[in-house]
C-alpha cells in the first residue's frame, strides 16, 4: 500500500463537475456530521461552501478547543544549509539562483541553538536544501547531536530519505518530519521540477510513510499553495494526512497550508490563493480531521495569523529566519521573505491577549 | 461510617481529580484547584519545562497538591516507563498516571501496553494509576500488576459525551478491589455525579473544566457534584420498584 496508489482513485475525478453539483443542502448536511467522508471534505472545499465559512468557523473553533484546548504550540525553523541540486522553479534556493551558499559548522549550529533556546522554545525544525554531498545524513546527525542539548523536540524538513536513514535520525533524536509534496498533481509537479532528484514524485510522496514505518512521532504534510488549483491540492493534502493517520494511528499527523511567497528568482504564481481561500481550507480540514494539527508559518502576515489562531491553527512558528545562520550573523539571503517578523515573546503576548496559552514544550 | 479514599497509602481529601492540559492561561489551574478543593492534579510530563519556570505547567499546581505526572504521548510501554522515570528524576514525585495511546483519532488507550508498563513501574515503587478502556479482565491484570487504582474512561478523551461506559465500569466497581476512577469523557457536573452515584471512587476531569466559559466556577461545580454523588452512593438508594403492587396477588393464596 502507498498513498501513491491510493491517490489514483481520483485520477479521473472531475472536480469541476463535482463542485457544480454541490448545493446548499449538501453543505449543511456535511457541517452537521461528526465523521466526514473524503467527498464530504471536498464538499466543504467547494466554491459554494464559501457562503458557509462562518458556520464552519464556529464548528471548527469548538472542535479545536475540545481536542487541543486554547493553546498554540510555538516552534522556530533553523536553516542548516542552503546548498541545493534541485531546479524547483518557485524556490529561492534552487541550484540556478546565484546566492552565497552556506552550511553551518557544528559550532555555528550551537551558536544559533543558544540564541533560540534563550527565547524559551523547546521545539525546533531544522532545514537544508537537497544536497547529499554538501549536507549528507551524517552531517544532519551531527547537528542533531548538538541540538538535542537545547531542545526536547527536533523535526526535520530536508530532502526525502530512505527508511533506514529516517531510523538513524530518529535514534539520533529526531521526532518529527515535515515534508511538502509541493504539488500533488503529478503533471504540474513534473513541470515545476524540471531536473534534480526531486523530479521523483513518488519517492517524495511516500517519504512520510517511510518515516512512519521508521517510528517517527509526528508528520506534517502540505502543498505549496499557488502552484496549482488550490481546492484539489487542499483535497489531496487532506487525503494524504487521513491516509497516514489511518495507516499509522499512533502518529500525530498535521498539515501546513503554506502560500507561496516572493523569493529570489522572482517566480510568480499564476494562481492567487486569497485569505478567504486559505481560511476555507483550514476550516474544511478541521471538520474533516478534528484531531489533525494545522501549522501556520510566518509566510502569513501578523494580522492574518492573529485571526487564524481561532480558525483551527494548532502550531505556529515564531522568531523565524529563513536564512542560513540568520540569527547569529544576519544579512544572508533567505529561502523566501517572511511576513510576520514577531519574536517569540511578541507571539506569546499576542496569544495571551486572545486568551490563549503559548506552549513551548510538548514532548520530551 | 468513615468514608476515606486511600491511594498509595495516602488519604485523598477530594474525589475530584484535575487534568491540566487545556487551561488558558495556565494560572487558571491554581484558581480551579482552589475553587474546587481538588488535591490530585495530573500534568503531562511532555509539557513540564523545568528550565523555564514562567511557562512551566507544573509550577501552576499549588504545592499542597499531589502531583500526578502522566505519560501522555507514550505509544508503548517502553515510552511510558521512560517518561515516568524522567518525571521522578525531575522531582515530580512517585505517582504516575499511565497513558499509552496508539490511536490518535479517538485517543483510546492501549490496554495491553498499559498492563506491561504498570507491572514495570509498580515494581519500581511508583504509585501507578493506569488509564484504560473498561474491561474486566484487563482490570484484573492491572490489579495483579500492582496498580494503585484503575482509571476507566467514561467516553473518549475530550469528547464531553458523559458517562457512556457505565455498564462496563459498574462491573469493575463490583469486581475489582481497587479504587475505580472514571477518567475522560465527563462533560458536565451531573455526569460526574452520575459516576459517583454508581460507586466510582473518584472522577478525573480536564476538558470540561479547562474549556468552560468560566473554568474556575466550573471546577467548583464539579467539586460539588462529585461530593453530592458520593454522598448519595454512601447513603444507599431506596429500592426502585420494578413491579407494581398487584391488586390480585399471585401468591395471596399461600397461608403462613
Amino acid at each position: 500500500m502507498s498513498f501513491y496508489i491510493e491517490r489514483k482513485n481520483y485520477e479521473k475525478f472531475d472536480f469541476y463537475n463535482f463542485f457544480e453539483r454541490v448545493d446548499d443542502a449538501d453543505i449543511e448536511r456535511v457541517i452537521a456530521k461528526d465523521r466526514l467522508s473524503e467527498l464530504d471534505y471536498l464538499t466543504l472545499l467547494s466554491p459554494r461552501a464559501e457562503g458557509y465559512l462562518e458556520a464552519m468557523a464556529q464548528k471548527s473553533l469548538l472542535l479545536t478547543i475540545r481536542h487541543f484546548g486554547r493553546v498554540i504550540l510555538l516552534y522556530t525553523p533553523l536553516y542548516l544549509a542552503n546548498y541545493c541540486v534541485n531546479h524547483c522553479v518557485y524556490c529561492g534556493f534552487q541550484v540556478r539562483n546565484r546566492l552565497s551558499r552556506k552550511k553551518l559548522s557544528v559550532d555555528e549550529v550551537e551558536a544559533e541553538a543558544k540564541i533560540i533556546a534563550a527565547t524559551g522554545l523547546k521545539h525546533i525544525l531544522i532545514l537544508t536544501g537537497e544536497s547529499r554531498k554538501k549536507s549528507p545524513v551524517s552531517y544532519i546527525k551531527e547537528c542533531i547531536e548538538v541540538l538535542k542539548r537545547y531542545f526536547t523536540s527536533i523535526s526535520i524538513e530536508i530532502y526525502p530519505l530512505e527508511e533506514y536513514e529516517y531510523a538513524a535520525l530518529i535514534s539520533a533524536g529526531v521526532d518529527g518530519l515535515t515534508i511538502y509534496q509541493e504539488v500533488y498533481n503529478e503533471e504540474v509537479y513534473a513541470d515545476l521540477h524540471p531536473a534534480g532528484p526531486k523530479r521523483n514524485y513518488r519517492f517524495r510522496l511516500e517519504a512520510p510513510e517511510r518515516a512512519c514505518r521508521a517510528g517517527i512521532r509526528t508528520v506534517n504534510v502540505g502543498a505549496l499553495l499557488g502552484l496549482h488549483d488550490w481546492r484539489s491540492e487542499a483535497f489531496f493534502t487532506g487525503l494524504h494526512a487521513n491516509y497516514l493517520q489511518n495507516l499509522f494511528p499512533e502518529v500525530d499527523v498535521s498539515v501546513s497550508p503554506p502560500r507561496i511567497r516572493p523569493q529570489l528568482g522572482g517566480y510568480r504564481p499564476d494562481i492567487e490563493v486569497s485569505d478567504k481561500n486559505l481560511v476555507q481550507y483550514m476550516l474544511a480540514f478541521r471538520l474533516f480531521m478534528p484531531r489533525g494539527g494545522i501549522t501556520v508559518s510566518t509566510r502569513e502576515r501578523a494580522e492574518l495569523r492573529d485571526h487564524l489562531v481561532k480558525l483551527g491553527a494548532t502550531k505556529m512558528s515564531a522568531g523565524s529566519s529563513t536564512a542560513v545562520g540568520g540569527r547569529s550573523n544576519g544579512g544572508a539571503t533567505g529561502q523566501f521573505e517572511i511576513s510576520d517578523g514577531r519574536s517569540v515573546a511578541e507571539m506569546a503576548a499576542m496569544l495571551y491577549s486572545m486568551g490563549y496559552q503559548p506552549v513551548y514544550k510538548d514532548w520530551q | 461510617m468513615e468514608d476515606k479514599l486511600i491511594i498509595g497509602g495516602q488519604e485523598i481529601t477530594s474525589r475530584l481529580f484535575l487534568g491540566t492540559g487545556k487551561f488558558s492561561p495556565n494560572r487558571l489551574i491554581k484558581e480551579a484547584v482552589r475553587s474546587s478543593g481538588v488535591q490530585v492534579v495530573t500534568v503531562a510530563l511532555r509539557r513540564v519545562d523545568l528550565e523555564y519556570e514562567e511557562e512551566n505547567i507544573a509550577s501552576f499546581v499549588p504545592k499542597d497538591c499531589i502531583l500526578m505526572p502522566n505519560t501522555s504521548g507514550a505509544r508503548n510501554a517502553g515510552e511510558a516507563v521512560r517518561i515516568a522515570r524522567l518525571a521522578r528524576a525531575a522531582g515530580l514525585g512517585h505517582w504516575v498516571k499511565i497513558e499509552v495511546v496508539t490511536d490518535n483519532r479517538y485517543l483510546l488507550p492501549d490496554n495491553f501496553e498499559t498492563i506491561k508498563a504498570t507491572e514495570i513501574l509498580s515494581a519500581e515503587g511508583f504509585v501507578v494509576l493506569p488509564y484504560m478502556s473498561p474491561d474486566l479482565i484487563v482490570a484484573k491484570k492491572l490489579l495483579e500488576a500492582g496498580a494503585a487504582a484503575v482509571m476507566p474512561l467514561g467516553a473518549p478523551i475530550g469528547s464531553n459525551r458523559g458517562f457512556k461506559t457505565r455498564e462496563l465500569v459498574r462491573i469493575l466497581i463490583d469486581e475489582i478491589p481497587l479504587p475505580i476512577i472514571v477518567d475522560a469523557g465527563i462533560g458536565r457536573p451531573s455526569e460526574a455525579a452520575e459516576a459517583m452515584e454508581a460507586g466510582a471512587a473518584a472522577v478525573l476531569v480536564n476538558t470540561a473544566i479547562a474549556t468552560a466559559g468560566d473554568p474556575v466556577a466550573m471546577a467548583r461545580a464539579f467539586g460539588l457534584a462529585v461530593e453530592a454523588g458520593r454522598a448519595a452512593y454512601i447513603s444507599g438508594f431506596g429500592a426502585t420498584q420494578v413491579y407494581a403492587s398487584a391488586s390480585s396477588p399471585l401468591t395471596g393464596f399461600l397461608s403462613d
